[in-house]
């Protein structure tokens, strides 16, 4: 049985008092014993991660309680074992060391049992506490990372710097385009904006020349004047900027987009209506558009360029006031003159506070790896099997699926997905019309019952199904492990599996059985599998009439004697031929075995017609040699109870009336051969 | 004889042990662990030996033993004996008047320990 007790360390030189504390505390916490400081090490060396609490005295041989605190320290142990002291000595200043060092707690002796219970039951439980907290936190951070504004920043710095700029730019704009915004609803009522959606602009405002991205870098980066052509090219960001947020397939109306979408496109239109792409003027300009561009033109003059330098801040609020770059709403010249002395200050702390903010984040992220976090390397080498499962799958070029039943859901390969043209993840697969295009529906409920119904000891189905893939019905095996829980009753979690193609094989195979099924020398059927096919046509089909005509070649062992062997042959394969062009496909050709030949096929209201043409086109001569057959014909009606043997001794007996009237001819079975039945083949 | 009159007889303080070890049984057994501590033993070969930061030690862990046990007589002979020799690396006769005390508690105390097995 596995042993679910807590560990807790003692470090005791007094064996008294070790053995106090664990009679104190057996009951409900596995003990480790250590006599000294360096023993306490070397059981934390080795079972560092399972120790959950450790009681350490200070007075002690070889390495004492605070040396053994500060080796902790060193080793990052003390971050998660909770120690508490134990000690007679109850001066303050050791008390004071012990927890510059990281103790949580102390227990004073002599020991008193529901004192030592607490003080280790309340310190294990705060640590517990503890870990999940910073589990919490983590995740936290975690997702403030996928924050669309970080998502924005990143995206921004991506076209900053292509463009050789900083990356700072972005957070100027940001800044200044917020305290523009706020100065404007300070002013006037004219632009509803409330605090969000100032903030929001704010962030999207980092956005506005993403376009740059498809600007080439030749052009982008040019120190000289542009050319012409060059300049359109350069202006082409706006529309191209604004094109990449449009293009994005949903979300289309999230205020993000939209406002994403304004500042991109239009930043670059002037309030005269002089600007670009669309010469808009005056309020046809979005506001949110008008403040970019502003604080746009403003950081750009404000900060070194691959053409040009720093201007200082006033020199550059006074060009823009003169209108020397671009024409921009009076109120909002306004708004930046207003702020024109808060922006210097601002955007010199700009920089440190946001590489500070970043640098805060660095250090909790630190604070938070740093330290042997069970479960953190628990997730690493979760992560790690998955990437090797993934790589693995990938290499393997094989259709892989999970088949998830709650909710159910199948979960294909990376690879898989890709080659069966679906999305890795399908829902509600059994009525799914994606999945069901590759799997019929009928198909893969049949699988699924088929998983289900194995065991925890045989856990594995397969099966082959004509699946659909890349627009080509191909036979594929399916097979699939299925997941059984380990409680004492066996819960179906889902199954894991593979699809392979196995069209080529199931190919060959059926190419295999179609060979066994012929006759090498004319490829036409031979006798055992027309037979079963004969046979099944008589007991499938109802109601049907169908004719067995038996023949032989008359002379054909004098053709063998005369002409040879080779020639014999050459005989069997024409007269082959003349059948296979002369029967339907659904009619049924074979070879019996030397010269004999059968044809069965069906026929409407008269058989003999068919008969006579076919007989015809036999009886033709073949370099010299007359070809003549004798063939005798037995009518049937499917359904009826004549058996394949029967009939076919009915339509032998008719050819052996012929021969015995002097061969070359064909005659149909009638009730008056009865008796010679049993004589068919004595000839 | 029982644990109470065991721990009058060796002049110690039955009440508070009970208190905090809860039961005779856990009380007798630790006792019963004394009879085989070296920490006396130590003290006295330590000292003998000059050896004082051993000899500390084992005071220290005396002290510490009496004190789980509310052995209140030795406790108070070991404790002046610890403070006399933290920190101290020369022996000096002052110590034996201070010894001879643990000394007398400390077989008194086995004593009564033996009587109760």
């Amino acid at each position: 049985m596995r042993n679910d007790k807590k560990k807790i360390l003692i470090v005791d030189d007094s064996e008294m008092n070790r053995a106090l504390l664990a009679d104190m505390l057996s009951e409900d916490y596995e003990i480790i014993e250590a006599e000294n400081g360096m023993e306490a090490i070397a059981v934390l060396h080795e079972h560092e991660l399972e120790i959950s609490l450790m009681l350490l005295d200070i007075v002690m041989p070889e390495m004492d309680g605070f040396e053994v605190l500060s080796m902790m320290n060193e080793k990052g142990w003390i971050k998660s074992i909770p120690v508490v002291m134990i000690s007679a000595e109850t001066g303050g200043a050791y008390i004071d060391r012990a927890y510059d060092l990281g103790a949580v707690d102390y227990i004073s002796r002599p020991f008193d049992e529901r004192t030592v219970m607490h003080r280790v039951t309340s310190n294990f439980m705060l640590s517990v506490k503890q870990k999940e907290m910073s589990e919490m936190l983590s995740a936290q951070i975690y997702e403030k990372e996928q924050d669309s504004s970080l998502m924005i920043e990143i995206l921004s710095h991506i076209v900053e710097f292509r463009n050789g700029e900083s990356g700072m730019h972005v957070l100027h704009v940001q800044a200044i385009t917020e305290m523009l915004l706020d100065a404007l609803v300070k002013k006037t009522d004219r632009y509803p904006l409330s605090y969000k959606d100032i903030r929001l602009i704010s962030n999207v405002s980092a956005l506005h020349d993403i376009g740059k991205i498809s600007i080439p870098s030749e052009i982008l980066n040019k120190p000289g004047r542009f050319t012409p052509e060059e300049f359109a090219v350069m202006k082409s960001h706006t529309v191209e900027g604004a094109k990449m947020l449009s293009d994005i397939p949903f979300r289309k109306n999230e205020a993000l987009i939209r406002l994403g979408y304004e500042i991109c496109r239009w930043h670059h239109e002037r309030y005269d209506g002089r600007g670009y792409p669309d010469g808009l003027k005056g309020d046809e300009i979005p506001i949110a558009a008008q403040v970019v561009s502003i604080a746009d033109v403003y950081d750009a003059l404000t900060s070194k360029r691959v053409y040009k330098d720093a201007y200082e801040p006033d020199v550059a609020v006074q060009m823009i006031l003169r209108g020397e770059c671009g024409a921009f709403n009076p109120l909002l010249l306004e708004c930046l003159t207003d702020i024109a002395d808060a922006l210097k200050k601002e955007l010199t702390v700009i920089s440190f506070g946001h590489v500070t903010e970043n640098s805060i984040h660095d250090t909790v992220k630190r604070v938070l790896k740093s330290g042997p976090d069970v479960s953190n390397r628990s997730i690493q080498l979760l992560e790690r099997e998955r990437m090797k499962f993934k790589y693995l799958s990938d290499i393997s070029r094989e259709i892989m699926f999970e088949y998830i039943p709650m909710p159910e859901m199948i979960e294909l390969s990376e690879w898989g997905a890709e080659s069966l043209g679906l999305p890795v993840k399908i829902g509600n697969p059994v009525d799914n019309p994606l999945w069901n295009r590759v799997f019929a529906k009928d198909d893969f409920t049949h699988f699924l019952e088929k998983i289900r119904a194995t065991t925890p000891e045989n856990p594995v189905a397969s099966d082959k199904y004509l699946l659909y893939i890349g627009g080509e019905q191909k036979w594929c095996k399916v097979i699939a492990k299925a997941i059984w829980g380990d409680s004492e009753k066996p819960v179906f979690e889902g199954a894991i599996g593979k699809i392979m193609d196995v069209n080529d094989e199931t190919t060959a195979m059926e190419d295999l059985e179609k060979k066994a099924d012929c006759d090498s020398r004319t490829g036409l059927l031979n006798h055992n599998a027309s037979k079963r096919r004969i046979a099944q046509r008589l007991t499938e089909t109802k109601d049907k009439h169908y004719a067995l005509a038996f023949f032989d070649l008359d002379n054909f062992k004098k053709a063998n004697d005369q002409y040879g062997h080779l020639f014999g042959d050459e005989i069997l394969e024409t007269v082959a031929n003349r059948i296979r062009e002369n029967i339907r496909s659904t009619d049924i050709a074979a070879r019996m075995g030397g010269d004999e030949f059968i044809i069965f096929m069906e026929y409407k209201d008269k058989v003999e017609p068919q008969i006579q043409r076919i007989f015809q086109r036999l009886t033709v001569e073949h370099k010299g040699f007359n070809v003549s057959v004798s063939m005798g014909v037995a009518c049937v009606d499917s359904g009826c109870g004549i058996d394949y043997d029967t009939l076919f001794r009915m339509a032998d007996t008719a050819a052996y009336t012929v021969k015995r009237r002097g061969k070359s001819g064909y005659c149909f079975y009638d009730d008056s051969m009865a008796s010679l039945l049993d004589h068919g083949k004595e000839e | 004889m029982t644990v109470q009159e065991c721990y009058e007889a060796m002049g110690a303080d039955y009440d508070d042990v009970i208190s905090r070890l809860r039961t005779d049984e856990r009380v007798t057994k630790f006792l019963l662990k004394i009879l085989n501590d070296g920490s006396f033993q130590l003290l006295t070969d330590s000292l003998a030996a000059k050896n004082m930061e051993d000899a500390f030690r084992a005071a220290h862990t005396l002290k510490g033993v009496a004190m789980n046990l509310s052995l209140t007589a030795l406790y108070h002979a070991a404790g002046p004996m610890t403070e006399a020799l933290r920190g101290r690396s020369e022996y000096g006769a002052e110590l034996e008047p201070l010894y001879a005390a643990v000394k007398q508690e400390y077989e008194r105390a086995m004593t009564c320990i033996r009587a109760l097995q």
